[in-house]
């Protein structure tokens, strides 16, 4: 065993990446809280505009802190399941420079309103070149690495993370096919509701291979580590991971009910989206379960907290969001806060949670330390960012819910019972309330950092772990 | 969508459930209850236990296959197939708008007959008609008429297009479009004329300016008359009121001389009913009388 040397700098580049991204893009998430509350806020200057700081919100926060956790952690897992050293790691070594180049790209033309206009997809259409390069290179490093591994049969883990490499290229590929005609401008190749279909496959498969199918490989890694339990079943492992890339392919036209969209694809959204309720929940069933027999370790163990209630929030979300796609809800639902409710549980509390509590697993190991700097800090994070996005959730279902029926109250006369600036004025206390939830989420980011930077700072070795193969980075190693 | 793609849909659907369905079977049924894997593997010391899969979990599953096949029989969603009960959105849509229609006519049946300044003073019409005002017109004439920069008040008495009922009606049911072309004046003319349109409100004009203004504005006679009282038939507002709808400012009125201006009032005779235009007439009529 002392042969296999893993590349771990590339894993603590983009660690580190995570946390400053995160940081980033929270804030940048409590600004637009802020001025959804008092849009005075933009202080007319255009770069601060609403429009233009939403799109980098949520690039900063799926695709830079999101992105470069997954990068981190499945170049992690990938190695040590397969008890194989990365495969072309010079080429590793490049996804994460070309990765920040694509991040502060995007937080330069995006304040600049340079945007395609697609949601989740703004970026202009060099930048869209560059994130296809990256990514293909990712993907040649990983399977090349699953390619070279020891041990037959490959980790659940990787299954995960290998269907949301293949898919997000096929997705990113597709929605962003369009002609270029000047350097930051383009036109796409799809128009109307061909357009509109494109852009929510890949919108809601977005969601469902970047930010589930690829955080359930981290989390097939991390809960079993933590926790010191076998995982749970392997079949149930089977069973919904096939089902759950299958059926969400299908869930798409959910976003687009009651639009020019044909009857027969909203019909299908939807009962694709149903179907897709077991699937989902597989993934936190094995997950809770494999904690069977440690639960006693939830009284002490922060790390392992943040781990469940992920999960928590993963299985609410997952159950949230069949119910949403159901026509009569959706008919309440669709274009209120409700459905931004609906993401932040699950960005919020399932992805960066579950970001949260691997890092914490992660963190000392990859610097050589015994454990974190601080578990009561740890706890602390905990609770702070758990209220924080019980009253982000708390305020948005209200708020929505309370949208939905004002503006859909007609008089006989046939009249609005509402005009729509009095549902506004209506949802100010939860504006201010979310504003709340996200600087207390925000805070926990920061408190994160501060026990990272005193752990990393600390001179403190861990011991060596006689179980664990040796961790041995050769000088000159990527 | 012809049959071809039709049957490639319907296929893609069938064969997605269907093995999903055969798996269910092969993984649960096919499989014993044994909790351990046959070759126990271990991946980075991380081991994987094989129990059966929770039954509930198992029926939650084929419940919803269930529910969406009968749906998929029930309502469009396989190709061209649609459904036993043939709903579709349009008629969801037609249906519902009847529905409310014919809520509508009784409404308004009662306020049949009444002229504009009788429904003015009927309470149960102006609380309708204040609604109607609210959805419809506050968006650019404010919330209780008094207008902005570019939309006119509705609450004085001054009236680019006429202040009777039938004026009002007109103005709501076909919309008004106001044309004001570019004076093609240099700095100078420009800055003269404008003093001489500010000073017909009344105010200081100099010598010059009455003269040379006087002079120029006989092009802006065609429109807002010699005396400059305006012009109802075209909309060309009276500019001896000090009443200003782009601004009383010099710097404004110069802007207007030297660009021009269309002014844009939408017609609502696709979106409002008749008894409807005659309930925000006189809802405006109300507002305007002082």
């Amino acid at each position: 065993m002392s042969d296999i040397y893993y590349h771990e700098r590339v894993v603590r580049q983009f660690t580190l990446a995570t946390l400053l991204w995160g940081v980033v893009g929270m804030a940048v998430g409590v600004l637009l809280a802020a001025q959804m509350a008092w849009p005075a806020l933009n202080f007319d200057i255009p770069w601060l505009t609403f429009s233009r700081l939403r799109p980098l919100h949520t690039n900063a926060v799926i695709f830079a802190f999101g992105g470069s956790a997954l990068f981190a952690t499945s170049y992690y897992i990938v190695q040590r399941t397969c008890r194989a050293p990365l495969f072309a790691p010079a080429l590793a070594g490049f996804t994460f420079w070309g990765w920040q180049l694509v991040i502060v790209l995007a937080a330069i033309t995006l304040p600049l309103g340079m945007t395609q206009s697609k949601e989740y997809a703004e970026l202009i259409w060099p930048i869209d070149l560059l994130i296809t390069v990256v990514w293909v290179c990712y993907g040649v490093v990983f399977f090349g690495t699953l390619v070279k591994r020891k041990i037959p049969h490959i980790y659940v883990a990787n299954w995960f993370f290998a269907s949301f490499i293949i898919t997000v290229a096929i997705l990113h590929v597709v929605n962003n096919l369009a002609v270029p005609v000047s350097l930051t401008e383009s036109y796409p190749v799809f128009s109307g509701s061909v357009d509109a279909m494109t852009q929510w496959w890949y919108g809601h498969n977005a969601v469902g291979f970047f930010l589930t199918a690829a955080f359930l490989g981290m989390m097939y890694y991390f809960i079993p580590k933590q926790a010191n339990r076998p995982v749970y079943s392997y079949r149930l492992s089977v069973v919904h991971f096939w089902a759950l890339i299958s059926i969400y392919m299908w869930a798409g036209p959910h976003h687009l009910h009651y639009t020019a969209l044909p009857d027969w694809a909203q019909s299908l959204g939807m009962v694709f989206s149903l179907i897709l309720l077991a699937p989902s929940w597989g993934g936190m069933i094995n997950g809770m379960m494999t904690l069977s027999g440690a639960w006693h370790k939830l009284r002490t163990d922060p790390i392992l907290k943040f781990m469940i209630v992920s999960l928590s929030f993963y299985g609410m979300s997952t159950f949230e969001g069949p119910m949403m796609s159901i026509k009569t809800v959706n008919a309440l639902s669709h274009y209120t806060d409700w459905t931004i409710g609906h993401v932040h549980s699950g960005a919020l509390g399932w992805v960066a949670f579950i970001v949260f509590g691997s890092l914490y697993n992660l963190i000392p190991k990859l610097y050589g330390k015994q454990g974190m700097y601080s578990t009561d800090l740890i706890n602390l994070h905990f609770w702070v960012s758990t209220i924080g996005v019980v009253i982000y959730i708390a305020s948005m279902w209200i708020a929505g819910v309370m949208q939905g029926l004002m503006w859909r109250s007609v008089n006989d006369d046939g009249t609005l019972t509402y005009a729509f600036i009095e549902s506004i004025e209506a949802t100010y206390p939860y504006y201010v309330m979310r504003f709340g939830g996200g600087v207390l989420f925000l805070l926990g980011m920061c408190i994160m950092i501060y026990n990272v930077y005193k752990t990393i700072a600390s001179g403190e070795q861990a011991r060596v772990d006689s179980t664990q193969p040796q961790t041995v980075v050769p000088r000159g190693a990527v | 969508m012809t049959d071809a793609w039709s049957w490639y849909v319907i296929a893609l659907v069938v064969i997605n459930v269907v093995a999903i369905i055969w798996l269910l079977i092969a993984t649960h049924w096919g499989q014993g209850d044994e909790v351990t894997q046959g070759s126990r593997h271990s991946w980075d010391g991380i081991e994987e236990l094989n129990n059966p899969m929770p039954r509930w979990w198992l029926w939650l599953f084929v419940i919803t296959i269930v529910y969406s096949i009968v749906y998929l029989i029930v309502y469009p969603g396989l190709g061209n197939f649609k459904g036993t009960k043939g709903w579709t959105q349009q008629s969801q849509f037609e249906q519902q708008m009847a529905e409310a229609r014919e809520r509508q006519r009784e409404v308004y049946q009662q306020f049949a007959g009444l002229s504009a300044q009788q429904l003015a003073v009927n309470v149960r019409a102006m609380e309708t008609a204040q609604r109607l005002y609210l959805n419809n017109c506050a968006t650019c004439h404010g919330s209780t008429g008094q207008g902005a920069k570019g939309f006119p008040n509705l609450t004085d008495t001054d009236w680019l297009y006429g202040g009777l009922a039938e004026d009002i009606a007109t103005s709501i049911t076909r919309g008004r479009a106001g044309i004001m072309p570019a004076a093609g004046l240099p700095d100078s003319g420009v800055a003269i004329l404008a003093r001489y349109v500010k000073g017909l409100s009344g105010g200081e004009m100099t010598p010059l300016v009455a003269e040379k203004g006087k002079a120029l504005f006989a092009t802006c006679a065609a429109c807002h008359g010699s005396d400059g009282q305006g012009n109802q038939q075209f909309g060309a507002p009276n500019l001896t009121d000090d009443i200003w709808l782009h601004g009383s400012h010099l710097r404004d009125i110069e802007s207007i001389i030297r660009h021009g201006k269309q002014g844009n009032m939408p017609g609502f005779r696709d979106n409002l009913t008749a008894a409807q235009i005659d309930l925000l007439t006189a809802w405006v009529l109300r507002l305007g009388q002082p």
